[in-house]
């Protein structure tokens, strides 16, 4: 069985490791101005509506530019974002949204694989 | 605070949830976070497996590097035979924005011990970040258990046994995304910042992070050579600063319903609630 890629994944670790850490084990970093925790308090929805937005809207041929891409992934991320602003139930976001994809792509409709 | 939109976690007498309350609400959305990781762990030992990763490669990606994405993109890389300081580089692009999830949750962790946040910023993902900071607002202080909970039992263990499951016995199912598991991860980062919106800066930046991230993948990253999903860290950095502007008079986290705990349930360690005597486990 090989084990080459277990290398690999050190280095990558050495390439991930520091940003993880340092806000945390840099001195000083507990004590910020109140601008800087303003800031960072609103981190936090940036970077996941970021996260979200980029995986349903962007898709990346093997070869090619990304391309803007416009499917029922698009739905069942709504379905999630109402579920869980009106239920307050996070695993039943999950599940609606994976029940429409899932739906969808039975019927033929476009899937984020293209 | 929005009234429009409630809390995920009502707030107990003093403005805050009971601890007792938060970590109920914790249990439930690490339940359905593992639920999350075991899917996108799945698809990853599958995408693993046929790029041709062993079983011990598989799962030495997903224990020691622990970075979903940049997992996901590793096995892209080995696929088209990409050299591997260029592999490491872009693994520090993928994951940047850790840096501002280690930068937000520094002031609630500060009193950890070095030794444990030393551990603790290797189980830090989107996940755990999500988890845990909502949970620290909703109680008020921070909890270190809630961390570990949220790192280890809703992401960790998840993650590491669908890894496993997926790159052993994934060869017998065909065409795995037919069933929807690629959408559980982009549903559950905009279900988790639901949980992270408490007022309208929280909510302009949220907007203004997709709508920045976004075009950054498709345009501008190309045009600068680098991977789209730096449009993640893009819309990260630039979406809090356009929040920024709200005028404070708009953003209602800095006009207290009333009393002095509404607002201190939005505070930070070290803000302008900093309290230490109130916060019991100092």
């Amino acid at each position: 069985m090989s084990t080459e890629l277990v290398l690999l994944a050190v280095v990558m670790f050495a390439a991930t490791y520091p940003s993880r850490a340092l806000g945390l084990l840099a001195p000083g970093l507990d004590r910020l101005p109140r601008p800087a925790i303003e800031y960072l308090q609103l981190v936090g929805p940036a970077v996941l509506a970021a996260i979200t937005a980029v995986e349903v809207m962007v898709v990346r041929p093997e070869n090619g530019s990304p391309t803007f891409h416009v499917g029922v992934e698009w739905l069942g991320v709504l379905a999630c974002l109402a579920i869980v602003g009106w239920r307050r139930n996070l695993l039943l976001g999950l599940i609606v949204a994976v029940a429409i994809v899932a739906i969808a792509r039975q019927l033929g409709l476009p899937s984020l694989a293209g | 605070m929005r009234e429009d939109v409630p809390a995920l976690t009502e707030p107990g007498p003093e403005g805050l949830a009971t601890p007792e309350e938060a970590r109920r609400r914790l249990l439930i959305e690490a339940l359905a976070i593992g639920v999350s990781a075991g899917g996108f762990g799945f698809v990853y030992g599958l995408a693993a497996r046929d790029a041709g990763f062993s079983p011990i490669e598989a799962m030495a990606m997903s224990t020691i590097v622990f970075a979903g994405a940049a997992q996901f993109a590793a096995v892209g890389y080995v696929a088209s035979g990409l050299a591997w300081p260029v592999i490491a580089l872009l693994t520090f692009l993928l994951n940047a924005r850790h840096l501002l999830y280690s930068a937000a949750l520094a002031p609630w962790l500060a009193h950890v011990p070095r030794s444990r946040r030393a551990v603790m910023a290797h189980l830090l993902t989107d996940e755990a970040f999500a988890l845990s900071i909502g949970h620290f607002r909703r109680v008020g202080r921070t909890d270190e258990r809630g961390y570990w909970i949220a790192a280890i039992a809703s992401t960790f263990i998840p993650w590491n046994l669908a890894t496993l499951a997926g790159v052993l016995v994934g060869g017998s199912i065909p065409e795995p995304t037919r069933f929807g598991i690629d959408i559980i991860f982009p549903a559950a980062m905009i279900g988790l910042a639901v949980g992270l919106i408490s007022g309208r800066r929280e909510l302009v930046a949220a907007f203004a992070g997709a709508i920045i991230g976004v075009p950054w993948a498709l345009f501008v990253s190309p045009a600068i050579g680098l991977e789209p999903s730096t449009g993640v860290v893009a819309g990260g950095v630039l979406g809090p600063a356009v929040a920024l502007l709200v005028p404070s008079a708009l953003a209602p986290e800095h006009a207290p319903l009333g009393s002095t705990a509404s607002a201190e349930r939005y505070a930070m360690p070290g803000s302008h609630f900093d309290d230490a005597d109130r916060r019991p486990d100092r």
